[in-house]
């Protein structure tokens, strides 16, 4: 009989020890991931879009999660990756917030503070060789300043006007080129909007791992606001007449 | 040969609440030279006298640099201001790691205080022997804090500490209500004029003796000493007829 | 002897990355192309700020040359990540030293530190291409190029960075005088020259190389401190 092999997040899996040459291993591959963050620059802060989606490889496996996440009151974290190491990390950014407000002294956490605290976590843990599997992108207002940067497994960081993780690295950041780049204090919130559906309606055509149930988020001198779940309106007519491929 | 019996140490109360080990401590403080802070809504300011063990000897150092955003004026025992200097630069550097931003001042002080406060609660430990005046700039704007012996921090408009400070403090008292609006030129000689009623007859404030410091909206932490003092020195008494007449007036 | 086997044997060829099993490889290369020139009384300092991740980029302006406390510049290639954080700690030891001597650190002194740095992690390297630079005790220009595990030289002039098989043999030629009759290979640029030849050399480099572009960080150190301007290179 065979026996049934569950298969643990690599977080919580029990370091096996190699009969073979005693050194430690370490499963390294992400289990239930979320697809593409698409965050942006515009005139009154910044946008970023999430799908709910969490995939258990090809499978669908969980379709009503957040990632996206307010961290104090003007600064906005989204993930995409493995989603027990972001949830992992919320654990992390929470306790931050709590001490940060037990201080008790009107001061309080800029994004730039959240960003570089994210960053350490994610380079000491490359350092380690057992990454947290996400890419972050942190956005807000820091002293009335517009802020995006991205942060992943390796520690890699940039700041850009506009930034896509995973699969929107390579269909929505063209986009984002194209509309966004040199026009960020233009860019009024309806345009805003309508960009950033364009960009998540071609990642939800194109990447098999995205889902048509996404949340929206913006950060201004209001502070965060992280919309219901929301759908788009997608046109499949051109599907028929692809003729090859099971068309 | 002892005051009292409950001055063997700094856990032990007396029966009238008072922990001698501190009033002792608090005395050191009141034996150093004094120093004198104040702040306007943009700077901090703060000047101290050093002062030399004899006429061979150099001058004691009376300010330190923490960071770029915050330093400390000492008066007591010196090496225990270098103790606690080492560990607010420790602390500072860390907040820019961690955090990326300059440590926050008040929380800066807080931390040496609860150092200070661990020393009269544990048996065999020795109170420190220093009070300090913290500047900085943060951002809820410039601060001045009082670290001492007694691990109470509190937070002024205009202070001093050391060795005759309530001369300075009579005069920071009289004046302060009009620092607010000062430029940093005039905070610093509002300070050395408050420093200079802390000396005893026949001594003066000069090039050799006299340590500035101050930070502020877009200016670093800056220490100022010998030669450079000079300029601030020629206003002191310059001023007094048109700055100092306008306070004395109100 | 069966000299079919050893034909047989698959030839294992080493490369630059040695993988170690099935591990994880903590390492990205960035891109981007670093150089530096030093003169009489001057150095110039140029780095693209193209940040990229294979054929991604991921920034057009993500700085790889920094501006340190003692006034002088470290230029940086290779991986981003390492290189900040050597940043972070070669300005904390310039902090201690300044703390305990109220001077700063002169350059030669900052570049025998790097080096140690740059050893100290020799069995899990920061993944960095350092060229430090600014002026030395008798005010000339000093440049010091290190590899990843903290060998040290001081040059007259270094190109490090994706682009650098482009780079160094123009510097060598123009800058070095190379494999010229009646040059001398000694001689150093004027101040002028130098800051052309810098950005004729990330001009050429940004047509041939795809990691390298978008905007030139340029510094030029001198007696009076480092002035620090931004030009355009091409954004394709």
């Amino acid at each position: 009989m065979d026996a049934i092999k569950i298969q643990l997040p690599h977080t919580v899996q029990p370091r096996a020890e190699n009969a073979n040459d005693g050194a430690v291993s370490r499963t390294m591959q992400p289990i239930v991931t979320g697809t593409s963050v698409v965050a942006f620059k515009y005139k009154d802060g910044i946008m970023m879009a999430a799908d709910t989606l969490a995939s258990y490889g090809s499978l669908a496996r969980f379709r009503s999660e957040k990632r996206l996440m307010a961290v104090g009151d003007n600064t906005l974290v989204g993930v995409s990756g493995d989603l027990s190491d972001f949830q992992y990390m919320q654990h992390v950014l929470e306790d931050l917030e709590t001490r940060e407000l037990c201080m008790d002294d009107d001061q309080t956490l800029g994004t730039k503070s959240v960003y570089k605290y994210i960053s350490n976590i994610m380079y000491n843990r490359r350092t380690k060789v057992d990454p947290l599997w996400n890419s972050y992108v942190v956005a807000g207002l820091d002293h009335d300043e517009k802020f995006l940067g991205f942060v992943d497994l390796y520690g890699t960081r940039y700041q850009s006007p506009t930034i896509a993780t995973g699969f929107g690295a390579h269909l929505a950041q063209p986009i984002l080129r194209k509309r966004v780049e040199g026009r960020e204090d233009e860019i009024e919130e309806e345009e805003a909007l309508a960009i950033l559906d364009d960009c998540m309606r071609v990642l939800f055509y194109r990447d098999a791992r995205s889902f048509n149930k996404l949340r929206r988020a913006k950060v201004t001198a209001q502070g965060v606001e992280i919309s219901e779940p929301y759908s788009l309106e997608t046109n499949w007519d051109f599907a028929e007449s692809i003729v090859g491929y099971g068309g | 040969m002892f005051r009292n019996q409950y001055d063997n140490d700094a856990s032990t109360w007396s029966p009238q609440g008072r922990i001698f080990q501190v009033e002792y401590a608090s005395e050191a403080v009141k034996q150093g030279s004094a120093v004198v802070g104040l702040r306007s809504k943009d700077h901090v300011v703060l000047v101290a006298v050093k002062r030399s063990p004899n006429e061979l000897a150099s001058y004691q150092k009376k300010i330190v640099r923490i960071d770029d955003h915050m330093g400390i004026a000492m008066a007591g025992l010196t090496s225990d201001a270098r103790v606690l200097s080492n560990y607010l630069r420790t602390e500072a550097m860390r907040s820019k790691m961690v955090y990326g931003r300059p440590l926050p001042v008040g929380r800066a002080v807080n931390m040496i205080g609860d150092r200070a406060q661990i020393n009269t609660l544990e048996y065999g430990r020795r109170p420190y022997g220093v009070g300090l005046l913290v500047i900085g700039y943060d951002d809820a704007g410039p601060h001045l804090l009082e670290f001492n012996p007694s691990g109470i921090v509190s937070e002024y408009y205009a202070y001093s500490i050391g060795a005759r400070s309530q001369s300075a403090r009579t005069n920071l008292e009289r004046n302060f209500e009009q620092f607010q609006d000062l430029s940093l030129q005039e905070l610093v000689t509002q300070g050395l004029r408050a420093l200079r009623d802390t000396l005893q007859q026949g001594k003066q404030l000069d090039t050799m003796n006299t340590s500035i410091g101050f930070v502020g909206k877009d200016t670093k932490f800056t220490m100022l000493d010998g030669e450079a003092t000079q300029q601030y020195l020629d206003l002191i008494d310059e001023g007094a007829r048109h700055a100092g007449g306008r306070c004395d007036g109100d | 002897m069966d000299f079919a086997q050893f034909q047989q044997a698959p030839v294992s060829v080493p490369t630059e990355h040695h993988s170690h099993g099935n591990r994880w490889d903590p390492y990205v290369d960035n891109g981007g192309t670093s150089l530096a020139i030093a003169g009489e009384d001057f150095v110039v300092v140029a780095s693209d700020t193209r940040q990229s991740n294979g054929y991604s980029i991921n920034s057009r302006y993500s700085p790889k040359a920094f501006e340190l406390s003692n006034g002088s510049v470290l230029a940086t290639t290779g991986y981003h990540a390492d290189a900040l954080k050597l940043v972070e700690h070669i300005e904390q030891r310039a902090q201690l030293y300044f703390h305990k001597h109220d001077r700063a650190m002169n350059v030669s002194a900052m570049a025998q530190m790097l080096s140690g740095i740059l050893y100290s992690k020799r069995f899990f390297p920061y993944y960095v291409f350092p060229i430090l630079s600014g002026l030395d005790a008798k005010g000339k220009g000093a440049v010091y190029t290190y590899d990843p595990v903290g060998n040290m030289e001081r040059v007259n002039y270094q190109a490090y960075g994706s682009a650098s098989a482009l780079v160094q043999p123009f510097l060598d030629s123009q800058v070095g005088f190379k494999n010229q009759r009646n040059a001398d290979p000694s001689r150093l640029l004027e101040r002028p020259q130098a800051v052309k030849l810098a950005i004729d050399a990330f001009t050429g480099a940004t047509e041939r190389d795809i990691h390298t572009g978008d905007w030139l960080d340029l510094f030029i150190i001198d007696q009076d401190g480092i002035h620090q301007t931004k030009r355009e290179l091409k954004h394709d």
